[in-house]
């Protein structure tokens, strides 16, 4: 018999019985939806926070002190290590040859006062390559001046929180705030941003380095960034700053760096797993839906016994009764995933368009993986009942009125 | 040509086997009109099911057409049914969401045969039963009568060799028994075998071969030609 007909046959079978294959129908459908809706949220994730990284600007090396044992996101520092100086940063700008521009940052956090309004912020000291190496926006002012590292003047650069709160309305530039027992001039504001990689840099407060590290009493950067001209260089960028630092650190490799691939990478990695985990509970409910379809599928077996005594008798085979059986089963819960997958494509297309800055996008295999995994979750759970209908005795299934 | 010899067919119930077919010797030919009779409980309906291939003797030999077919697997004995036999059943046994047409066309979409023909053939099969104006009909709205000529359509759309009809007039009004015996025998006029089961006297005498059972045994076998001389008789 032609697959067409066997179709045909299947779906009168299932108009024979509507709500019960439409109710099997609908747990399918819930089950891909979920599955399709929390990896697209876990997708979602993953393409925010890898494209806050890219807001990073590009092609950047990140140095910080200490040495990882492990590629892994919370470094072990194995040794005690050589600070990592203002002194580094500057040869690193002067000996890398492709290192276009040099970010040093310490960071901590003070209590700011203004007049008596006072809250903790954070403070990132650093230099005005920051500006560019973070792609940060002025809102009105000027950024740190340029100028030699180690004599810092006592100016500051606000985000626009710590301005709103400190100042109110105030024009706040020419204004003086203070940062522990010193004092600060404002110079400048920072374009409202939100979340960047977890800080929040409307509500940071910029210091020129030297500053900051006498600030906070530190002795050694917190990192050190380093943007190189082009993206082919980084590999042997990053060797020449290791080989660079391991000689100014009298032959101790005691510096990581990153390049902002493997951070990317990294953050990728742990979100896909993030993503597979959400899949994965939400299968659950695939399963569940699976095991909805065996049960009509058995009832209707049982209710259809004549039915499946009468086709024997006129001589269909057992194993085109197995067919006949799983083309149904596959048939609902085809249908049910089609279902699941147009509900779940809505719901995120309403979901970019109420949260535009948060891309919850499906993978671009769900189409192909849904339909595939509901053929397959039919063809699974219906294989118990046709293969039940299959060996039914048709004298007995006769016999009975 | 239906051959069979030594038939015996017993189930286990409980503990017990109950021999329901007991040591049967019986030849059908080509184009036989015959009537199973018997009390209930008699062997009647399970000797048709081992003629009609849908269940196996426990012991003997059945020749169908010259092969034996008694222990043939499963698989062959569905492809005997599909050619070369047709069921009639006392409760007709239509599937209630199809309509007559598509009753009647239900073993050739297993059969594989191509649509364009199928058509037709449900077709011609329906106006030898004289249901065409009932084609579209759903079995809930025909009658007894009808339901069971749209099984004889059903059963000999494939074109078999031999027609099985188990009790056909027993659900029947006696007006559309008759039409369907007419039908039966109108089929057997034209050369298909066919065999009643039935506990009707008026219609298994009818027949020109007469069977009769009791307790698993032929009791007795009468056979006549068609102009009512007979042919053979045997007691036993």
């Amino acid at each position: 018999m032609s697959f067409r007909d066997l179709v045909g046959f299947a779906i009168g079978a299932l108009r024979g019985h509507r709500l019960r294959s439409g109710l099997s129908l609908l747990g399918v459908a819930i089950g891909v939806a979920s599955v399709i809706l929390l990896t697209s949220v876990g997708e979602g994730a993953r393409l925010y926070v890898t494209g806050e990284f890219a807001t990073l600007g590009s092609n950047l090396l990140i140095v910080f002190p200490g040495k990882t044992e492990t590629t892994g996101i919370s470094p072990f520092l194995t040794e005690a290590p050589h600070a990592l100086t203002l002194e580094d940063a500057e040869a690193i700008l002067h000996h890398v040859r492709s290192a276009r521009r040099v970010a040093p940052i310490v960071f901590g956090v003070a209590a700011a006062r203004v007049g008596d309004r006072r809250r903790d912020v954070g403070v990132i000291g650093t230099t005005s390559e920051f500006l560019g190496v973070r792609q940060i926006r002025l809102r009105s002012g000027r950024y740190l001046p340029a100028g030699e590292l180690a004599r810092g003047q006592r100016v500051c650069v606000i985000g626009s929180k710590v301005q709103s709160e400190l100042f109110g309305s105030r024009n706040p530039l020419g204004e003086i705030l203070h940062l522990g027992e010193e004092r600060f001039r404002v110079i400048g504001v920072t374009a409202p941003r939100g979340l960047s990689i977890g800080q929040d840099l409307d509500e940071i407060v910029h210091v020129p380095v030297s500053r900051g590290m006498k600030l906070f009493n530190k002795i050694s950067l917190f990192r050190i960034l380093v943007e190189i001209s082009s993206h082919q260089e980084i590999p042997a960028a990053r060797r020449n700053a290791l080989e660079l630092l391991k000689e100014r650190h009298e032959g101790f490799e005691d510096v990581t760096i990153w390049t902002q691939d493997s951070v990317l990478a990294t953050f990728s990695r742990v979100l896909s797993l993030l993503t597979a985990a959400l899949g994965g509970i939400a299968a659950i409910s695939l399963t569940v839906a699976g095991v909805g379809i065996m049960n009509v599928m058995l009832v209707s077996v049982s209710e259809r016994r004549r039915e499946i005594g009468l086709l024997k008798a006129i001589g269909v085979m057992p194993r085109q009764v197995v067919s006949a059986f799983l083309v149904e089963a596959a048939l609902l819960s085809t249908a049910g995933g089609a279902l699941g997958l147009a509900a779940a494509l809505g719901a995120t297309r309403l979901m970019r368009t109420m949260y535009p800055s948060f891309p919850a996008r499906p993978p671009f295999w769900v189409v192909p993986a849904a339909l595939s995994v509901s053929i397959g979750v039919g063809l699974l759970f219906g294989a118990l009942p046709a293969r039940r209908a299959s060996r039914l005795d048709p004298v007995a299934a006769l016999a009975r009125r | 040509m239906i051959e069979l010899s030594g038939i015996s067919r017993d189930f286990q119930v409980g503990e017990e086997t109950v021999h329901a077919l007991a040591d049967i010797d019986l030849t059908v030919p080509d184009g036989d009109y015959l009537s199973l009779m018997g009390p209930s409980g008699s062997g009647k309906s399970s000797l048709l099911n081992i003629l009609g291939c849908l269940d196996r003797p426990t012991r003997g030999s059945y020749r169908l057409d010259g092969r034996e077919v008694a222990r043939l697997p499963e698989e062959e004995l569905s492809r005997i049914r599909r050619q070369h036999i047709g069921f009639v059943f006392q409760f007709y046994h239509l599937v209630p969401r199809l309509t007559a047409a598509g009753n009647v066309e239900l073993p050739m979409i297993f059969a594989g045969v191509e649509r364009g023909e199928r058509i037709e053939r449900v077709d011609r099969a329906l106006r030898e039963v004289g249901l065409s104006a009932r084609a579209r009909h759903r079995s809930e709205q025909l009658s007894g009568g009808e339901r069971q000529r749209v099984a004889i359509a059903r059963a000999i759309v494939m074109g078999p060799r031999v027609l099985l009809a188990d009790e056909p007039t027993g659900n029947l009004d006696i007006s559309a028994g008759r039409e369907i015996v007419r039908l039966l025998e109108e089929r057997n006029a034209r050369g298909l075998t066919v065999i009643v089961v039935t506990h009707d006297p008026d219609i298994g005498s009818r027949a020109r071969h007469r069977i009769r059972l009791a307790d698993g045994k032929i009791v007795s076998e009468e056979n006549a030609v068609a102009d009512g001389a007979a042919v053979g008789l045997r007691s036993r």
